[in-house]
């Protein structure tokens, strides 16, 4: 533990009295007394499932396991057995591709609006707050609308393609288009939260700078690409990782509208050891918890990757 | 273009782009107020016509054990969460305790976590508990969706209250617990109130959590009818609230929502 600078000057410490130091001692215990509620809550409920998970990701831990609770230590044996599965390169590639996707997109339209609703005209506050009804939606809900709307014989978003000539759309059912079903319903779940950090990150912009560059004569495709988008760079960055992180664990979704099917087309990592654990038949409690350690190890890796453009940038500036 | 109709033209494109986000949520209200025989016409029905309440009836009917038990598991999970993350925010806010850092480092890594790993660490220590399927355990999972979010609220809001206030009280003779009980609570009403309707959401809307730690073991039916509880059941309930004609299952095995509808709807809510 680092000790809270500033609190103190060195001078002062020195000719510091023993009732003075008593008294800090005091402080920091009434401010620890406040404060360990939730630090053995977070032992007890966080970091012992996480050790618990872990554990059970080195053993063989089956249904008999259950009865007389014990499992015998394999080692790495899980992981072999996840990484050999016909499922892990599919389930990696549409893990990359749900978790890309959404984000890009989501990304690109939450900017675009956020710019759109920055102009200020008339109702532009209201149809913002509406904009982020969908964000307050159970995702169980917003997961079976979508599943209904793109339902393949009634679902209205099939109808709407017909009255241009397009033909009946699989959206859910079939292995190719399976994967843009899911994508759709969560892009749409995420365009709110990004609507909202960016329209915050563009108040933050200096109004001062704007009217520079238009004194400038620049246009607004120029202000855009030169101005507001540089300038987003900080806000972007920590948007994309929250994005990043929140989709890696998205769940909800696929599980309710494909079931990570048909096949294994919808199948991400989340889904693929939820139905590894719980999905069914007997429980996979094992290589379950071996493939969420290995989700954990991918949001990790990116947040490293985050913390380290972060200091590069802090560097240039 | 003039200024005015250049607004004009803004606000138009910005009502056609809002509803075209909101579409989803008129068509859930559409749909719920289908009659079933027409649910599945094609194309179907772009205004409910001949709408019916059916559906709801029938979820007031059926479901209201389970949306007892949703609202008792999302109000103890909103009073946990305030009981821990509140006290703890005033004091890495406002009593500067050696590796305040630290704490907030780790609320901050501890939403990175996915559910589906806690989940599975849940269901072995709950079981080792005899606490599966229970509206306590159930509880305890939910907040841990909150808690780490509630403390980075409240610190961020508890840190603007000025310090000025807090020597004021100081002077008064108030000692930490009185500061944080009459001083520091009653002004960050508003953080309570965004803390306990996000908790309650996400409680209220989780499926994850009451759908590992509150399901049998085994997936035998007479274990899933007999132990899955009304937790997992009452998700049923948003659904059949949205679609009044339960379509036919399409799962295999015993899902949550299978095991679900086999049930009798009269259980009782622990």
């Amino acid at each position: 533990m680092a000790p809270t600078p500033g609190a103190t000057r060195p001078a002062e410490r020195r000719a510091e009295r023993p009732a003075q130091r008593s008294q800090r001692l005091r402080h920091q215990l009434v401010a620890w007394g406040f404060i360990a509620p939730v630090a053995i809550y977070m032992i007890v409920f966080y970091a012992y499932p996480l050790f618990r998970n872990l554990d059970l990701s080195f053993r063989d831990y089956t249904l008999a396991s259950f009865i007389t609770g014990e499992a015998p230590f394999v080692g790495i044996a899980n992981y072999v057995e996840v990484l050999r599965s016909p499922t892990f390169w599919p389930a990696l590639g549409s893990t990359a591709v749900f978790t890309l996707g959404s984000i890009a997109v989501q990304f690109a339209l939450g900017l675009a609006l956020a710019v759109f609703f920055y102009r200020r005209f008339p109702l532009s506050t209201t149809l913002r707050a509406l904009f982020l009804v969908p964000w307050l939606l159970p995702l169980l809900v917003s997961a079976s609308i979508w599943a209904w709307m793109l339902n393949s014989d009634s679902g209205v978003v099939n109808a709407a393609l017909a009255v241009f000539g397009i033909s009946q759309v699989n959206w859910l059912t079939s292995p190719q288009t399976s994967m843009i079903g899911v994508l759709i319903a969560n892009i749409w779940i995420g365009i709110p939260f990004n609507l909202v950090i960016m329209y915050a990150g563009l108040q933050n912009i200096p109004d001062e700078v704007y009217e520079a560059s238009s004194l400038d004569g620049a246009n607004a495709w120029q202000t855009f690409w030169r101005i507001t988008f540089p300038m987003l760079r900080p806000v972007s960055a920590i948007t994309l990782l929250l994005g990043l992180i929140y989709t890696l664990k998205v769940f909800d979704i696929i599980w309710i509208m494909t079931r990570g099917g048909p096949g294994d087309s919808s199948t991400t990592f989340a889904i693929w050891s939820y139905r590894l654990g719980f999905g069914g038949g007997s429980p996979d409690l094992s290589p379950a918890a071996a493939v969420g350690n290995l989700l954990i190890v991918i949001a990790f890796v990116f947040g490293i990757i985050y913390i380290r453009t972060q200091r590069r940038t802090e560097d240039e500036l | 273009m003039n200024v005015r109709t250049k607004r004009t033209v803004n606000t138009t494109i910005g009502v056609i782009l809002t509803a075209i986000m909101l579409f989803p949520l008129y068509w859930m209200i559409n749909v719920s107020l289908t009659q079933p025989v027409r649910l599945r016409k094609d194309p179907p029905d772009l205004i409910p016509i001949d709408p019916t309440f059916d559906g709801y009836a029938r979820v007031l009917q059926d479901q209201l054990p389970y949306l007892g038990t949703s609202l008792i598991v999302g109000l103890g999970t909103v009073a946990l969460t305030l009981a821990l993350s509140a006290p703890a925010a005033f004091a890495l806010a406002k009593l500067h305790p050696r590796g305040g850092g630290a704490v907030d480092f780790v609320m901050l890594i501890a939403q990175m976590i996915p559910g589906i790993i806690m989940a599975m660490g849940f269901y072995l220590i709950f079981f080792n508990w005899g606490i599966l399927d229970s509206v306590l355990g159930l509880i305890l999972a939910d907040s841990t969706l909150a808690v780490p979010f509630g403390v980075l609220i409240f610190t961020a809001f508890m840190s603007g209250i000025p310090e000025e206030l807090m020597s004021a009280a100081k002077i008064d003779g108030a000692g930490a617990w009185r500061s944080f009980r009459s001083v520091v609570l009653p002004i960050s009403r508003n953080s309570v109130v965004t803390v306990s309707l996000f908790t309650f959401l996400w409680s209220w809307s989780d499926f994850l959590f009451a759908s590992t730690v509150n399901r049998g073991v085994s997936c035998s039916p007479s274990r899933s009818g007999s132990t899955a509880t009304s937790a997992t059941t009452r998700r049923t309930g948003t659904r059949s609230w949205r679609r009044p004609s339960s379509r036919p299952s399409r799962q295999p095995c015993c899902s949550w929502w299978r095991s679900a509808t086999s049930r009798p709807a009269s259980r009782p809510v622990r």
